[in-house]
């Protein structure tokens, strides 16, 4: 090849670049930027009356100081309903991928199903579900389950069954793929080397099924660190998450102060998901 | 060695649904034996091995290995090792730790000596460390080997495991697998739609069709003595004549052919009718020009019109027309003492009557004549 015509491939290779880099100037770079900035405002500022560039990070130390109870509980409820979704959507996943048969493409369905119908609108419907008349309540208190007076919407439970219900999906799908591909001989060739079925699955399938168990809790746990909704209509002021916090400063229009909340949650969920990532060691997998 | 050992069927059937995929098969492999299970594509074969396995549960019949019944036995407790189809290495493990996988299983001591000396015997050493995807396919197939190999399995079951490598390589891993065998002295099921490889590698073949053993021998005597049509053409060629079985003469029986008197070995006249195929292979037959006097007690079909002659090097392969329309091949070794013939000639066919087989006329000659071509 020639010069030239390397430089024109290299050429076409930035031209081609082009459309995908102005998406991620203008929707990601952008307001990440305007954000962070934000988030050195002078608070005493408002929109109307216009900020002050301080540079000052009081937002941080006061944001952090103000509002660690709803940040550690965030982490909490997404860390458990994650944990939730792998219990639940593991054995799902596996089941469509190695039990399914025929039925395979219908249970597909049925997990992608739900995504049909707003976010909102079938958190509310839990909000039938968990209510204190409801049969759920009912059937639990009949077996003594749950006390005379004791309810599950408003209550942490509630919230973490709402995150689980709407993440559920991100957590199957991951793993069905990392399960599907998995040749069934690998299985036998476990068990025809003297491996019980529990032994296979935990040095066969197990690990080759990682690189959808990570990205199923990744998928699971970051959008559920920021979410708001489960704990707006299932919750609380008890169970409010950060989410709940940064709408509370947005509406109120203590703009630097929510910019400086929302910084502090993406750092924290780059740091946890980078140290994650590197403890499960999917870089090194097939 | 001895019977202690040996891998009985009896009576085993495997049915999907209401497809029979193997049907009431007997079968007995000697232990320390070199078995080849052969045949062609969708016969059965893999279907006869995972039942071995255990990776498949047979409708019907019973596997013992020596005094045990391990029709039952679940997979991960039989003394019994495959080298899969395709290998199916574990590809999130090292060469080193797949060949493990079985020792630490059984929590056996010294593993990674184990492992060390049985990489070495395939001539992998060096790899141990490497992934599966990094190695070549001829490799792999190593690994497989020495992954099952190494847990000294009673019997080892072996699936078309040189199905997937070049021609070449195939050749290679022929006499090397021979020399493994001969070396652990293990029971090895060796199962291949490669007539070639079952009968270079084989003590003992078993030609399966359909779903039943058509025939089990040395490969020798399958050769020269098939018992069915199938056999005779599945094994290399055969030339399967019409005739009609006549008197005996001493040892022999005679076989009219299209109004020619021929001779055949008497101990290998079928049961049935008086209808025979009359068998022949291509390469046991000379060539003469018409009317040439052949040696004593020969058998001479006459008047063939030569319609086909090619040149492989080794030997002219000729087919020729005879009066009644059939026709016939005939291959000649390329020894210089012959001129060859060309298209047109007239001639006639020799052979000595001991190299003649006789098969039932109720079959199909042109049955295991369709072979995949090998590549
Ligand atoms: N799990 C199965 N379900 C239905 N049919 C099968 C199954 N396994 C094998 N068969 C059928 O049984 C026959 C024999 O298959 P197989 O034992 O794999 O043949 P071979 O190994 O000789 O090529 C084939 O016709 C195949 O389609
Ligand atoms: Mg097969």
């Amino acid at each position: 090849m020639s010069d030239t015509e390397e430089r024109r491939g290299g050429l076409v290779g930035y031209v081609l670049l082009l459309p995908a880099g102005a998406w991620l100037t203008l929707f990601f770079v952008v307001p990440l930027v305007t954000l962070v900035s934000t988030s050195f405002y002078d608070p005493a500022g408002s929109l109307e009356l216009g900020y002050r560039v301080t540079g000052q990070v009081t937002n941080y130390a006061s944001v952090l100081s103000d509002y660690s109870e709803q940040f550690l509980r965030s982490l909490g409820y997404a860390a458990t309903a994650t944990l939730v979704c792998v219990l639940l959507g593991y054995p799902l996943a596996y089941a469509i991928a190695f039990k399914a048969g025929r039925w395979r493409n219908l249970m597909l369905v049925a997990v992608i199903a739900p995504f049909f119908t707003s976010f909102l609108i079938r958190t509310l419907s839990w909000q039938l579900i968990l209510a204190d008349q409801g049969w759920v309540v009912d059937t639990l208190q009949f077996l003594h389950l749950l006390g005379e007076d004791g309810r599950l919407l408003a209550t942490p439970v509630a919230v973490v069954t709402g995150i689980t219900y709407n993440f559920l999906p991100f957590m199957v799908l991951p793993l069905y793929a990392s399960l599907e591909k998995i040749d069934p001989r690998l299985i036998e060739a476990g068990s025809d080397l003297y491996a019980s079925p529990f032994t296979t699955f935990r040095t066969v399938t197990l690990p080759l099924s990682l690189p959808g168990l990570v990205a199923g809790t990744l998928l699971t746990f970051i959008p559920a660190a920021g979410d708001y909704i489960n704990a707006q209509l299932l919750g609380n002021t008890r169970t409010q998450m950060i989410g709940n916090v940064i709408q509370k400063l947005f509406d109120g229009g203590s703009y630097p102060e929510a910019a400086a909340l929302s910084v502090t949650l993406m750092a924290v969920i780059v740091v946890l998901v980078l140290a994650y990532v590197r403890r499960a060691g999917t870089e090194d997998l097939v | 060695m001895g019977s202690a050992n040996d891998l009985v069927l009896t009576g085993v059937s495997k049915r999907f649904g209401s497809f029979v995929a193997v049907d009431d098969l007997d079968l007995t492999v000697p232990a320390g034996s070199f078995f080849a299970l052969l045949g062609p594509s969708g016969c059965g074969k893999t279907t006869t091995l995972r039942m071995i396995a255990g990776l498949e549960t047979p409708t019907g019949g019973r596997i013992t290995l020596g005094a045990d019944d391990i029709t039952a036995l679940k997979p991960y407790r039989r003394p019994v090792n495959t080298v899969f189809q395709s290998y199916a290495l574990f590809p999130h493990m090292t060469i080193a730790e797949n060949v493990a996988f079985g020792l630490r299983r059984s929590g056996t001591r010294d593993v990674k000596d184990q492992v060390a000396a049985m990489l070495e015997m395939v001539e992998l050493g060096d790899y141990g460390r490497r992934k599966p995807a990094q190695l070549s396919g001829g490799q792999q197939q190593r690994v497989a080997l020495a992954r099952a190999l190494i847990n000294r399995p009673r019997v080892l079951l072996l699936d078309e495991p040189l199905g997937a490598l070049d021609l070449k390589l195939r050749r290679q891993m022929q006499i090397e697998l021979k020399q493994i065998q001969t070396e652990v002295e293990t029971t090895f099921v060796h199962v291949t739609h490669d007539q070639e490889e079952a009968m270079t590698m084989a003590d003992t073949v078993a030609v399966m069709n359909a779903g039943v053993i058509e025939q089990m021998g040395r490969p020798e005597d399958l050769y020269e003595h098939p018992s069915t049509t199938f056999v005779a053409n599945f094994l290399g060629q055969s030339n399967l004549i019409r005739g009609e079985l006549g008197g005996a003469e001493q040892a022999d029986v005679v076989v009219d052919v299209h109004g020619t008197r021929l001779l055949a070995p008497g101990a290998q006249v079928p049961d049935g009718g008086r209808e025979v195929w009359v068998g022949i292979r291509p390469e046991k037959v000379t060539l003469a020009a018409a009317g040439a006097g052949a040696l004593r007690g020969a058998n001479v079909l006459e008047s063939g019109v030569v319609t086909d002659a090619s040149f492989t090097g080794v030997s002219t392969q000729y087919l020729v027309r005879m009066p009644w329309g059939q026709e016939l091949m005939v291959f000649e070794q390329n020894t210089g003492q012959h001129k060859g013939f060309v298209v047109g000639d007239t001639v006639d066919l020799h052979w000595v009557p001991d190299h003649t087989f006789l098969l039932d006329a109720g079959q199909d000659s042109a049955a295991g004549v369709e072979r995949e071509t090998v590549p």
